[in-house]
C-alpha cells in the first residue's frame, strides 16, 4: 500500500490538512499546530476524556471507581496501569453500571443508583468515583443530582466526574475532569480543619513500578516527610489531608498544573515543578525541593545523598553510554512532560533524538521540545502510524520510546523499543531508574534479534 | 442448573464488577480485519478506536489500525455526517483500502446515526470510488463482542453474496479463535484436498511473519471475489452452534440461498474435532487422510497418559460462548468435570447447550451467563476450582485464589502469543491438553510435600 508522500521538504505528513502539526527543527518558520482536535480517518494514537480522567484517578487505592455506561469503557480500563499499592486494592476492579438498551432509553439513574447502593454495601469503600461516558452524557442522566442524592445516603463522598468522552479526544481534557474531582474531594467539610505541617505532597506521582516509593525514601533520608501523592499510592484519608501541606511538587504537568494552581489559590500552598526522570534531573529537584526548605541540615543531606547516588550511578551509565553512542532515537508520548524527559535521558546515553511526538503537548512545550533537538529532528503532534513509520524508516531510528501501540509498530520495523507509558511494570524514576532505563535502553538497542531480522529481508517485503 | 442455585443468586446484582467480556464493535474489527483488502472505521469518539487498538495490539502482537470519525461535542448534538464523511476522505486516502468495514458505538447508536443514508450520499457524491462500504450495527449496549463477531461476519456475508452456479467450494465460517487455529482448520481441509471459502480469515492479516515492513493494510483474508460465490456453495460448516439465529451467517446463507448448514461445535477435543472430519469426509466422499488418523492416535494416547492427572483438575472454563462450549467438551472428555462454566454474553444458547453434557456429572456445576468476574471467582472458590481455562481476565483466580489458569481464547494481554494460542483439530487438542495437564502438574508439584506434611504427619503442629 505504497503512497506518495513524503517527509522530504521538511514536514509533510500523509495528509495534507496534518502539515503543520509537523515541524522539522531549524527549517520551519511557523509554530505546530497542536490545540486541533484529532482529524477524522487519521488514526489518532489518542485516547478520550474518559480515560484520561480514569487514568488519574485510577491509582487512588481504596476508593471504587464505578464506570457509567455500557461496558466497553469499564473493560479497557480494568486495571490497566501499573500503579502499585502499599494496602488496599480496591482500584484495581473496574465496576461498570453496565447499561443495556433499555437504560439508554428510558434513563440511566435509577441503575446508576442501584449499583452505587450495591457497591457501598458491599465493600463499604471511603469514597467514590462516578465516571461518566458517552451514552451518559448524550442521555442526559444527571450523575451529579444522583450522586449527590447517594453522597446523603450513605454518607460518604460521591463524586461524579464528568468525563463523557465526546467532549474532546484529548485526554487532558479528562485530566482536568479528574483534578476537579481531586479539588472536591479534598475540599474540607465547613468546620473542618486540617493541621498545617512541614510535609509536602507529590503531584502527578503514580507510582508506577514503585516510583513514588523511591522518591519518598529519597525525601525521608534528607529529613522531608511526603503528605500524600496525587495520586499514586494514595487513599482517600490521606487525599483529604492535601490541604495540610507546605510545598506541592508538581511532576507530570498535564494532569497536575492546575490542581497545584488552585491548591495555592484555596490552601496558599506554593508549588515547585520537578522531575524525576534522569539522574541529573533527580539531583537537580532534590536541591531545589531543599533550597525550598532552607534548613542547612537538609542541604547538607541532599548534597549528601546527591554525591554517595551519583558516584554509584555514574560508571554503571557509562558502560551503557558505551554502547549506545551515535544510536538514533525516537520519542511518541501522551505528554509534553515526559517527551522533555525522554530526550535529555536519551542525549544523556550519547544518543541523537530525531523524532518527538506527542499526544497532548501544548505550543509552549512544543517550543522547549525543538529548542532541545538539533537541526533537522522531527517534531510532531498527535501523530498517525502512517506518519510514525516514514519517521522511523526515513530518519533510519535504531530505537523508540513509546506505548504499545507504538511498541508493534517498531518491531514490524526491527526496531528496538522502550516502554514509557502508564502500564509499565518497572521504576524508571529516580537514580535507580536512570540505571534501569540505560539497561531498558541498551537491551532493545542492542539486542542480538534484530541482525537476524534485519539479515531475513534483504530489502524485500513479504 | 439443578441442584445448584446458579444464574439466578450470582447474579442479581446491577454492578459488572470486572468484565468477562468486550464491546460489540471490538468484535466487529475482528471480523473485518478477515477480509482482503479491508480497513475499519469507528464511527464514535475518539477513545473507542483507540482502546480498540489497543485491546488487539496486545492480543495478536501486531499493529492493528482502526480510524475513527472523531466525533465532538458539537457533532454529538448536530449529527456527525460532517465528521463521517471527513474521516472517509482521509481514511481511503491513506489506506486505499477496496472494502472499508464501519462499525458504530454507543454514541453513534444513541444519537440515532442513519448510517445506510449517509454512505449512500458519500456514494453518490464519489461515484468512482472503488471502494465497498459495510456499515454494522455495534452499540455495546445491545451486545458483546462475540455477538459484534457474528454480526458483522454476516453483513460481510449479506453484502457480497450473489445467486451463482452452482460450485464445488464449501463455505466455512469460523467464530473469534486464534490465528493458529485458523492455519489448523485450512491444514485439515488441505489435507482433504476439499476448496473452501473461510470467513473471517485473519490467520495472516493479524498474525503476519516478519517482514521489515508496516503494512497498512496486511496481506491475506477471505477474498471479497469468494465471499460473493458462497451462495452456490454444496454446504456450508459453521463452527457456531451458540450463535444466536437473528447473527447467524450460515442461517443467512441456508436462509437465502438455500446452502445446507452443518453448525458444529469449534474443533477442539475429540468429540468435537471427530465431528468436523466425519463432516468433511462426507462432503468430500474421501475416507479420512492416513496423517489424520496418526494424529488422532497421538492424541488418544495422550488421553490416556494424562487421564489421571486430568481427573484431579476442577476447572473454571470461561469467555466466549463458542469457545466456552468446545472446552466444556474437552474437559468433561478427559475426566476434568468443570465446577463453573461461565460466559459474559446474555444472548447465546450455550446454556440450553451445555446442560445436557452436564447432566451426569457427579457434581453439577455453577453455569453462569451475563457472567463477570465477581461471579466467577465467588462460583470458583465456593466450587473448590482447581484450575482456571479461559483468557486473561481470569488472572485474578490466580493472583488472589492460587488458583492457576490456562490460557485460550480471547483477549490474552498477559501473555505473550495469544494470536499462537493453539488448540485446534487433533493436533491442537494434545497441545492444549498438554498446557493444561502441565498446569495442573506444575501447581501439585510445587506444593503436593507441604500440603501432605501438613495433612497427614504425626508432628504437624496443630
Amino acid at each position: 500500500m505504497e503512497h506518495d508522500c513524503s517527509l522530504a521538504s521538511g514536514g509533510t505528513g500523509c495528509i495534507s490538512e496534518r502539515q503543520n502539526s509537523i515541524i522539522t527543527t531549524g527549517k520551519n518558520k511557523s509554530r505546530i499546530h497542536c490545540a486541533d482536535d484529532s482529524l477524522a480517518g487519521a488514526v489518532s494514537q489518542r485516547a478520550c476524556v474518559f480515560c484520561g480522567a480514569r487514568v488519574v484517578l485510577n491509582p487512588i487505592t481504596d476508593a471504587i471507581h464505578l464506570v457509567h455506561g455500557p461496558i466497553g469503557c469499564a473493560t479497557y480500563t480494568w486495571d490497566i496501569r501499573g500503579s502499585l499499592s502499599s494496602d488496599s486494592e480496591m482500584y484495581r476492579h473496574s465496576f461498570s453500571t453496565d447499561l443495556k438498551e433499555k437504560d439508554v432509553v428510558f434513563g440511566g439513574e435509577p441503575k446508576l443508583a442501584a449499583c452505587i447502593d450495591e457497591v457501598i454495601s458491599k465493600y463499604h469503600p471511603p469514597a467514590v468515583f462516578v465516571y461518566s461516558t458517552c451514552v451518559v452524557g448524550m442521555i442526559g442522566d444527571d450523575i451529579i443530582a444522583v450522586c449527590k442524592d447517594a453522597s446523603e445516603r450513605h454518607g460518604i463522598d460521591i463524586i461524579p466526574v464528568e468525563s463523557s468522552g465526546f467532549l474532546s479526544g484529548n485526554k487532558i481534557v479528562g485530566y482536568r475532569a479528574a483534578a476537579e474531582a481531586l479539588m472536591k474531594l479534598i475540599r474540607p467539610k465547613p468546620g473542618e480543619v486540617i493541621e498545617k505541617t512541614r510535609k509536602l505532597n507529590f503531584l502527578g506521582e503514580y507510582n508506577l513500578g514503585g516510583e513514588k516509593w523511591l522518591i519518598e525514601r529519597y525525601l525521608n533520608e534528607i529529613g522531608i516527610e511526603v503528605n500524600v501523592a496525587f495520586t499514586g499510592d494514595s487513599t482517600v484519608a490521606a487525599l483529604k489531608r492535601a490541604p495540610g501541606s507546605c510545598l506541592n511538587i508538581v511532576q507530570c504537568t498535564g494532569s497536575m498544573h492546575w490542581v497545584a494552581t488552585n491548591l495555592e489559590k484555596e490552601y496558599g500552598i506554593p508549588y515547585l515543578d520537578v522531575n524525576f526522570f534522569g539522574a541529573e534531573n533527580t539531583a537537580d529537584s532534590l536541591r531545589r525541593i531543599a533550597a525550598f526548605y532552607g534548613d542547612p541540615e537538609i542541604i547538607r543531606r541532599a548534597e549528601s545523598l546527591i554525591e554517595r547516588e551519583m558516584n554509584r550511578i555514574t560508571p554503571i551509565i557509562a558502560r551503557y553510554r558505551k554502547k549506545l553512542t551515535g544510536k538514533r532515537t525516537a520519542i511518541y508520548v501522551g505528554g509534553a512532560f515526559k517527551a522533555v524527559a525522554l530526550i535529555r535521558q536519551m542525549k544523556d546515553l550519547g544518543m541523537e533524538v530525531v523524532v518527538t511526538g506527542t499526544q497532548t503537548g501544548k505550543q509552549e512545550e512544543y517550543d522547549t521540545i525543538s529548542g532541545l533537538l538539533s537541526e533537522g529532528a522531527i517534531v510532531v503532534d498527535d501523530a498517525n502510524p502512517a506518519e510514525i513509520e516514514r519517521f522511523l524508516l526515513d530518519l533510519k531510528v535504531d530505537v523508540m520510546a513509546g506505548g504499545v501501540k507504538e511498541r508493534v509498530l517498531a518491531y514490524k520495523l526491527g526496531i528496538g523499543f522502550v516502554d514509557h507509558n502508564h502500564e509499565r511494570k518497572e521504576c524508571l524514576a529516580g537514580f535507580d531508574g536512570a540505571v534501569t532505563f540505560a539497561r531498558e535502553v541498551y537491551i532493545t538497542t542492542c539486542s542480538p534479534v534484530w541482525k537476524h531480522l534485519k539479515a531475513s529481508i534483504g530489502g524485500e517485503e513479504l | 442448573m439443578t441442584n445448584k442455585p446458579a444464574n439466578s443468586t450470582l447474579r442479581v446484582k446491577e454492578v459488572n464488577e470486572n468484565q468477562c467480556h468486550m464491546c460489540m464493535p471490538l468484535g466487529g474489527v475482528i471480523a473485518f480485519k478477515g477480509i482482503e483488502g479491508a480497513m475499519v472505521l469507528v464511527h464514535g469518539s475518539q477513545g473507542c478506536s483507540t482502546y480498540m487498538r489497543l485491546a488487539n495490539v496486545e492480543h495478536f502482537h501486531e499493529p492493528v489500525d482502526i480510524a475513527s470519525s472523531s466525533l465532538n461535542e458539537k457533532q454529538t448534538i448536530l449529527g456527525g455526517e460532517k465528521n463521517l464523511n471527513k474521516a472517509l476522505d482521509n481514511v481511503l486516502r491513506v489506506y486505499q483500502p477496496t472494502m472499508l468495514g464501519i462499525l458504530t458505538t454507543c454514541l453513534a447508536e444513541t444519537m440515532g446515526e442513519d448510517m445506510d443514508r449517509m454512505i449512500r450520499a458519500y456514494l453518490q457524491e464519489h461515484p468512482n470510488l472503488g471502494v465497498e462500504i459495510i456499515s454494522v450495527a455495534t452499540p455495546s449496549y445491545r451486545g458483546t463482542h462475540s455477538e459484534g463477531f457474528w454480526a458483522t461476519t454476516r453483513a460481510i456475508i449479506a453484502h457480497y453474496a450473489r445467486v451463482c452456479e452452482s460450485h464445488n467450494r464449501i463455505n466455512v465460517i469460523i467464530p473469534n479463535i486464534s490465528p493458529a487455529d485458523i492455519r489448523e482448520i485450512k491444514r485439515i481441509m488441505g489435507l482433504f484436498g476439499v476448496e473452501y471459502t473461510l470467513i473471517p480469515d485473519f490467520s495472516m492479516t493479524l498474525d503476519r511473519p516478519y517482514g521489515g515492513r508496516y503494512q497498512k493494510i496486511p496481506t491475506g483474508g477471505t477474498s471479497p471475489a469468494d465471499v460473493s460465490r458462497m451462495p452456490g456453495a454444496p454446504v456450508t460448516i459453521q463452527f457456531g452452534l451458540t450463535c444466536p439465529d437473528a447473527l447467524s451467517p450460515g442461517l443467512y446463507l441456508e436462509q437465502q440461498f438455500g446452502v445446507r448448514l452443518i453448525n458444529l461445535p469449534i474443533p477442539i477435543g475429540v468429540d468435537n474435532v471427530d465431528q468436523f472430519i466425519a463432516a468433511l469426509s462426507h462432503i468430500c466422499g474421501k475416507p479420512v487422510p492416513e496423517q489424520l488418523t496418526l494424529e488422532r492416535g497421538w492424541l488418544l494416547d495422550g488421553m490416556a497418559d494424562a487421564h489421571k492427572y486430568n481427573a484431579e483438575g476442577r476447572p473454571a472454563i470461561y469467555g466466549e460462548p463458542e469457545m466456552v462450549y468446545a472446552l466444556t467438551g474437552v474437559c468433561i472428555e478427559n475426566g476434568a468435570e468443570p465446577v463453573v462454566i461461565a460466559s459474559g454474553s446474555p444472548h447465546s444458547k450455550l446454556k440450553d447447550l451445555v446442560r445436557p453434557m452436564v447432566s451426569d456429572l457427579a457434581e453439577q456445576p455453577f453455569l453462569i451467563e451475563e457472567a463477570d468476574f465477581a461471579s466467577i471467582e465467588h462460583a470458583a472458590v465456593s466450587a473448590g476450582a482447581t484450575i482456571g481455562v479461559g483468557h486473561s481476565g481470569g488472572k485474578f483466580l490466580t493472583e488472589r485464589h492460587g488458583i492457576p489458569v490456562t490460557r485460550v481464547g480471547y483477549p490474552i494481554h498477559d501473555r505473550i502469543g495469544g494470536q499462537r494460542i493453539f488448540s485446534a483439530g487433533y493436533a491442537g487438542t494434545l497441545a492444549f491438553l498438554d498446557r493444561f495437564t502441565n498446569t495442573l502438574l506444575e501447581q501439585k508439584y510445587g506444593s503436593y510435600r507441604e500440603k501432605k506434611k501438613d495433612e497427614m504427619a504425626l508432628n504437624r503442629v496443630m
